[in-house]
């Protein structure tokens, strides 16, 4: 094996510090965050904190837990994920897979896959589409989180390119033995698309997770928020208006960046936990649906 | 023989209750845009109050400041398509030239994930770490002899700091598909470069490019679309009224005409002059995906 030359020793080196502080630029700040929701908020206050807490506290995490509200919102999410996810899934499943059959088979498939297409490409704008949910009863209510966003679109579109790579043959061979298209579907198409599933799946339990902006402004009462909207009132300055007297005592002990620094960990943690699952099959899914021949 | 519709029926019943939803919430929307030509009186409801022709978009083309809003939406839009297909290119590229499988999968694991976490984190940690005073990039920048900087107060910042910060959440999401590509060129070329006495950069122009260019062709085309796009998520929860002159755009116009000020009429006509560019452009960037690549949506 030839000896590689010098410039070439020297640009890989160079290209991995450069690669390794890529990602160190991509980490750093959270771990800073995460650093200054440990310390103390007179450490955090003389500027001590950089990546490792300074005089370990768990005060912050005792305000955040102790905070009805938070909790309420945390619970409010989570059932969201909980009632949202499965219905997205249902509805994309049973919408991608007629769409995946072609006009022989389906001679409406068509008409109908530009039906779902171009609401991706057109919208009535944030007025008409508030004006509508309130015109249909579920304004300040659970279901304004749920019914909504129930099909999302560019998820059948992955899917429905998912179910046209799989072998006719299969199917074909169980309708001769007499299988139903329900059959078809449940026992042919969607074991055999489980890792697209999957995928699915996890992208949306983090959308329902992340979606902030209907739960602000679908709800009226800040009880019926989220737990994105109600950090974003956090975050964003208007606090103090939902705070009780109790509230404000306690959170005058520790500072507001140590309280944010960990409200924000806590509600990055459910995304942290699936993203190991969700990590090793996305890339995959992502390639598979958009960029195909 | 049983009839074709009878055996396409099941597939209709499949489709059915997503179709009913998205009627409700994607096209009654739709229909909702007569709003823009209306004064909306509450009691009468989106389709029954009385008309005004085109007052609100007149009212819209007078509003102090409406080009402005349109010249800042669309210099943040344009500052991420671009920085959103040179800087995932180029990390793939240099990706792909580090051999270790470990060290490159790990790089992967950590640049993909900002993309999942919501711009209301982000917002929250950005706020922090960018804060003038307290921040740890102000404090870096200190360390190094240069000036604090204010990147979400002071309006010449402002365009640039959005632009950054999308690109640091989105740019390792951005690389997969690159990623992909460069593992589907033919080793075999490499080797035929190698042969003819091709050095390593000979081969990244020569053989590298040339596999990837399909695809960046691709992204960027159907990038076109997001030109009136310049990210309400982000810029909502990070601006405030000292930067409106540069970080006011068209979504955050409308959200504080509509929601803020309860004027539906004028609000509904900001939104839809901005879904009508957008329809139009992306229409222009499928048609021009499928001419040059053959790429079809479904």
């Amino acid at each position: 094996m030839v000896r590689a030359s010098f410039g070439r020793r020297l640009f890989v080196v160079l290209n991995y510090l450069f690669l390794a502080a890529t990602a160190a630029a991509c980490l750093l700040p959270l771990v800073n965050v995460l650093a200054i929701s440990f310390s103390s908020s007179s450490a955090v206050a003389a500027g001590q904190v950089t990546l490792w807490p300074v005089d370990f506290s768990l005060k912050s995490y005792e305000f955040v837990i102790g905070k009805p509200e938070f909790g309420n919102a945390f619970l409010i999410s989570v059932l969201r994920v909980a009632v949202g996810m499965p219905l997205n899934m249902l509805l994309t499943i049973l919408i991608a897979y007629p769409l995946s059959k072609d006009r022989k088979h389906f001679r409406f498939r068509n008409a109908y896959a530009w039906y779902f297409v171009l609401t991706m490409l057109f919208s009535g704008g944030l007025i008409p589409w508030f004006m509508t949910i309130k015109m249909t009863g579920i304004l300040d209510t659970f279901w304004a989180l749920i019914l909504p966003s129930a099909v999302p679109v560019f998820n059948v579109i992955l899917l429905l390119n998912f179910f046209k790579s799989l072998p006719d043959e299969i199917e074909e061979a169980a309708e001769i033995d007499g299988a139903s298209r329900w059959q078809a579907l449940w026992r042919i198409a969607v074991p055999l698309s489980a890792p697209a599933i999957a995928t699915l799946t996890l992208f949306c339990i983090v959308t329902h997770w992340n979606s902030w902006f209907e739960g602000l402004i679908l709800m009226n009462r800040p009880e019926h928020y989220p737990l994105q909207s109600y950090l974003q009132t956090v975050i964003v300055g208007r606090d103090m208006a939902l705070m009780t007297a109790a509230d404000v005592a306690r959170w005058a002990e520790i500072s507001d960046r140590t309280s944010k620094a960990a409200q924000v960990f806590v509600a990055m943690l459910p995304v942290l936990l699936v993203y190991p699952f969700l990590q090793k099959h996305f890339a995959e899914g992502i390639v598979m649906g958009s960029v195909k021949g | 023989m049983k009839s074709r519709s009878f055996r396409e029926l099941p597939l209709h019943l499949m489709i059915l209750p997503g179709f009913v939803l998205v009627f409700i919430y994607s096209y009654i929307p739709m229909a909702g845009i007569i709003m823009a030509f209306e004064r909306l009186v509450p009691s009468k409801g989106m389709f029954l109050s009385p008309w005004v022709g085109w007052a609100n978009f007149e009212y819209m083309l007078r509003m102090p400041g409406i080009a402005r809003v349109l010249g800042n939406t669309f210099f943040i839009a344009a500052m991420k398509m671009t920085a959103g297909i040179v800087v995932p290119v180029t990390f793939a590229l240099l990706l792909n030239e580090a051999k270790n499988r470990l060290f490159k999968r790990g790089v992967q694991t950590i640049v993909y994930f900002p993309h999942f976490l919501s711009w209301i984190i982000l917002s929250g940690i950005l706020i922090d770490i960018l804060s003038p005073s307290t921040g740890i990039v102000n404090g870096l920048l200190g360390w190094l002899g240069l000036p604090s900087v204010y990147f979400l107060g002071d309006p010449g910042w402002f365009p640039f700091t959005m632009a950054i910060s999308d690109t640091w959440k989105e740019f390792g999401y951005g690389t997969i598909v690159y990623l992909a590509a460069l593992a589907g060129i033919n080793p075999a070329l490499y080797e035929a470069a190698e042969m003819d006495g091709a050095g390593r950069i000979r081969q990244t122009v020569s053989v590298t490019l040339p596999g990837l260019l399909p695809i960046i062709v691709l992204m960027s085309v159907l990038s076109l679309g997001n030109v009136l796009n310049a990210g309400f998520d982000q810029i909502f929860n990070l601006y405030s009224p000292q930067v409106y002159e540069t970080g006011d755009i068209i979504d955050t116009l409308v959200y504080r005409i509509g929601i803020e000020n309860a004027n539906y009429g004028v609000a509904t006509a900001v939104g839809l002059f901005k879904s009508v560019v957008s329809f139009v452009m992306v229409g222009a960037s499928y048609m021009l995906a499928y001419r040059l690549t053959g790429y079809r949506i479904f």
